[in-house]
């Protein structure tokens, strides 16, 4: 079996879980025998040894690289070489991908597509139409998920809805998801199908030392982009609460984002800045130190359609309390869950991990135990099933 | 002759509230009135009520040649005074037909008897005290929760005067011996009643079980099985779950009509006869003497206290209980000494267990708590403020 797969970013150059997801599912898949075809839109220094990597935008397709008539005064506007990637906007990268797909989906051959997320949504869409494969759509996440329920952008909305209407399978990352699928974008239930993700063992890090600040104090922390979606003013209404009880406490938030000068001014003014510990996009060794430090790790998302964070913690041995508006939360049982509007339940939550250590020693020891069972193995097998039953429908 | 011991155990807890660490120093009432009192309307209705009324009949309609042994827990038999004053005249109405033998126990349903010897004595007089109070009888038979028995046990009830405890006929203790026979605790005179746990787990667990090969068990069957034991054993010891009738099988699958014809289908054999445990023991010489160097109890595949002291959370938790024995004792407050004792209940850290719990299976029966973890979390919270009140209290009368 021969699988084109669309993807947006991959490891080490990815912004979020999306990258990592796509890398380890395509790496369980061709494990058990299906060969890959993975493609990017930009080039970048990234390893794929198990697959093979196209870049849509390379120096092959020359043409795309160009800026159209109509795109050349933005290009100039910008001050840039009009060749330069960086100077096309999100959508017109959709766009130029997009374009990219027919291309190789003439040269390459291959079963069926496989396109993860909206912002591969069009290409893999465009390689059905010329291929006449089948489409399978990898729903990670939604437009109403990034934006936290609250005003989806319409275009990006319009290409989701497009897009999973005519695919032929979608798969969810949840059953979480698979509702919003359903109910928001009307998407009938019978052609989705839930793979839940995995995880890929951690690697062994050297594990920067961190923190100084840590010292005798206990440290909550959080891992995740500072937007709306993760719910990090929830993390800080709740860390007020606990600082009320026990003040010898440390809260440390890694991850960047559009909420960022938000958050600190709300950690000024509810008097908790002292103890609140912006770390910034983390990664490697300093992020597995960061999790090594950590007593205890919240994953507060006001929407999550999987969330790997809290996987990730376990495996450090991190017990982890995760908001039950994530997909996450359907398949881990040793952890503790909170509704994600509920601050006094999660300042309670992780006040007890601190402060009872049979329990924050029996969630951590269960907790990594069930995490090692979640392995993009799994993932690929129900992903296999899905291929299967669309080729032989098909025929 | 072989005599069949029909033996049922029914209980129920003062389950907690979900309690917050915020509630600590402020709340003091403990247990979840409202949602104890919703479970026990529900297994009042589909199961005391019905299963009473089945009972008292088959006592009525075979001349009293049915007969069956009950024990009820102190915290049970609070709650139905409160709230089913009817289901207390039930149960009375069984008792006085003289075929219906109480069989005493820990009043909390606790696991004093693992740890704590004066308290453990303290709950088992109050039990009696409670039997005698409601039901006009001083029961001479003892089981201890969950049926855990270990020779320490054994000992304490002998010297309670009793004159003999149920058990699990677990396989590891019996080795090649039979259930079907009467024992003697190691060294002692008291009288060992085994579980035949194939023949009651028959009924208890496996009766709606459509992939058992013997599925639909049919009161012909059940007799068959009890009666192809003439000449092997002496007594067969059927002790299971009272909420088995109507709860854990719910009467659409037929459990009430089984429960109504197996007894009268076992009297058809002539040499037959339902017994309990005090009649028995006039008649049946115990066979040997059984060691319990270790606790067995009849639950689980292990059949060993791991369900509710097996994972780090529960021995905490129980460890941290009976830390406060002493200071409760000494400020001799009722309402203090009333809600720790209520806190030792087994129940409540049997859903602190965590060994199947990603399955989901029986622990989750009728547990208020979303998980063992937050179970833990709520019981500790309480334990805190209770040691807060006796602290306080302690500091007023120094």
């Amino acid at each position: 079996m021969k699988v084109l797969m669309f993807g947006w970013e991959l490891p080490p150059f990815n912004s979020g879980g999306l990258g990592v997801a796509c890398y380890g599912l395509a790496k369980a898949l061709s494990q058990k025998g299906v060969e890959i075809v993975f493609v990017l839109p930009q080039k970048t220094d990234v390893r794929m040894p198990f697959a093979k990597i196209i870049f849509a935008l390379s120096e092959e397709n020359e043409s795309l690289l160009r800026f159209s008539a109509y795109e050349q005064p933005r290009a100039r506007a910008c001050g840039k070489n009009p060749e330069n990637l960086h100077c096309f906007t999100l959508f017109n990268l959709v766009e130029k991908y997009k374009q990219a797909a027919k291309i190789i989906a003439r040269k390459e051959t291959f079963d069926l597509i496989h396109a993860h997320d909206w912002l591969a949504f069009p290409a893999g869409l465009e390689a059905k139409k010329i291929s006449k494969k089948p489409l399978v759509v990898h729903v990670h996440a939604t437009e109403l998920d990034r934006v936290g329920n609250q005003g989806p952008n319409q275009y990006v909305w319009d290409i989701e809805k497009n897009v999973m209407e005519k695919a032929d399978r979608i798969i969810a990352v949840s059953n979480f998801t698979k509702n919003k699928i359903v109910n928001d974008y009307g998407i009938g239930p019978e052609k989705i199908r839930v793979v839940h993700n995995g995880i890929e063992p951690a690697e062994p890090q050297s594990a920067s030392e961190l923190l100084g600040a840590k010292g005798k104090n206990k440290m909550v922390l959080f891992v995740g982009r500072i937007t709306l979606q993760k719910g990090p003013d929830y993390f800080l209404t709740a860390a007020k609460k606990i600082l009320e009880k026990n003040p010898e406490v440390i809260f440390v938030m890694a991850g960047s984002g559009d909420m960022e000068k938000q958050v600190i001014e709300k950690a000024v003014e509810l008097g908790i800045a002292k103890k609140v510990f912006f770390a910034g996009f983390l990664r490697g060794g300093d992020l597995a130190g960061t999790f090594r430090a950590a007593d205890v790790f919240v994953m507060p998302s006001v929407s999550e359609p999987f969330g790997i964070a809290p996987l990730e913690a376990l495996q450090y041995g991190v017990p982890v309390i995760i908001s039950r508006q994530s997909g996450v939360s359907e398949i881990l049982s040793h952890c503790l869950k909170v509704d994600f509007w509920d601050t006094d339940q999660m300042a309670n939550q992780i006040l007890a991990c601190l402060k009872y250590p049979a329990l924050h020693q029996t969630l951590r020891a269960n907790g990594e135990t069930e995490a090692r069972g979640i392995t993009w193995n799994n993932s690929a097998e129900e992903c296999i099933n899905v291929y299967n039953e669309i080729l032989s429908t098909k025929i | 002759m072989m005599f069949i011991c029909f033996y049922l155990h029914t209980h129920q807890p003062w389950r907690i509230k979900k309690y917050s660490i915020f509630d600590i120093g402020k709340n003091p009432d403990y247990f979840d009135e409202q949602k104890n009192r919703e479970y026990l309307q529900r297994i009042v209705k589909k199961s005391y009520l019905p299963t009473n009324k089945i009972l008292l009949d088959l006592i009525r309609k075979t001349n009293g040649r049915f007969k069956v042994s009950l024990s009820i827990t102190g915290t049970l038999l609070e709650q139905l005074e409160k709230y089913f004053p009817e289901v207390v005249e039930s149960f009375q109405k069984l008792v006085q037909t003289d075929c219906c033998e109480l069989i005493s126990e820990t009043y909390y349903h606790s696991l004093a008897g693992l740890h704590a010897t004066d308290e453990f004595k303290a709950q088992i007089r109050q039990q009696q005290k409670k039997l005698k109070d409601v039901f006009g009888v001083l029961p001479r038979v003892f089981r201890n929760t969950e049926l855990m028995l270990n020779n320490q046990v054994a000992g304490i009830a002998e010297q309670m005067g009793f004159k003999a405890i149920l058990a699990e006929g677990a396989d590891h203790i019996l080795g090649w011996k039979s259930p079907n026979f009467i024992y003697r605790a190691k060294n002692k005179k008291i009288r060992l009643f085994l579980r035949n746990y194939r023949l009651s787990d028959d009924v208890a667990f496996r009766f709606s079980t459509r992939t058992w090969t013997q599925w639909p068990l049919t009161a012909e069957k059940y007799s068959q099985w009890l009666n192809s034991h003439h000449g092997t054993g002496e007594i067969i010891n059927l002790f299971m779950d009272y909420e088995t009738f109507g709860e854990h099988q719910w009467e659409d699958t037929g459990i009430f009509e089984f429960l109504k014809t197996w007894p009268a289908e076992t009297l058809k054999h002539p040499d037959t006869c339902f017994t309990t445990p005090s009649r028995a023991l006039a008649i049946l010489e115990p066979k040997a003497e059984l060691d319990f160097p270790q606790t067995v109890s009849w639950a689980d595949t292990e059949r060993d206290a791991s369900a509710w002291l097996g994972n780090k959370m529960q021995q905490q938790a129980f460890s941290d209980l009976y830390d406060l024995e002493n200071s409760v004792k000494t400020i001799r407050r009722k309402n203090l000494l009333n809600d720790w004792r209520k806190l030792q209940t087994a129940d409540h850290f049997y859903y602190m267990c965590t060994k199947w719990f990603s399955d989901g299976d029986v622990h989750k029966y009728f547990n208020p708590h979303e998980s063992p973890y937050e179970a833990f979390i709520s019981f500790m919270n309480i334990l805190r403020d209770l040691e807060m009140r006796v602290e306080n209290k302690q500091q007023r009368s120094n």
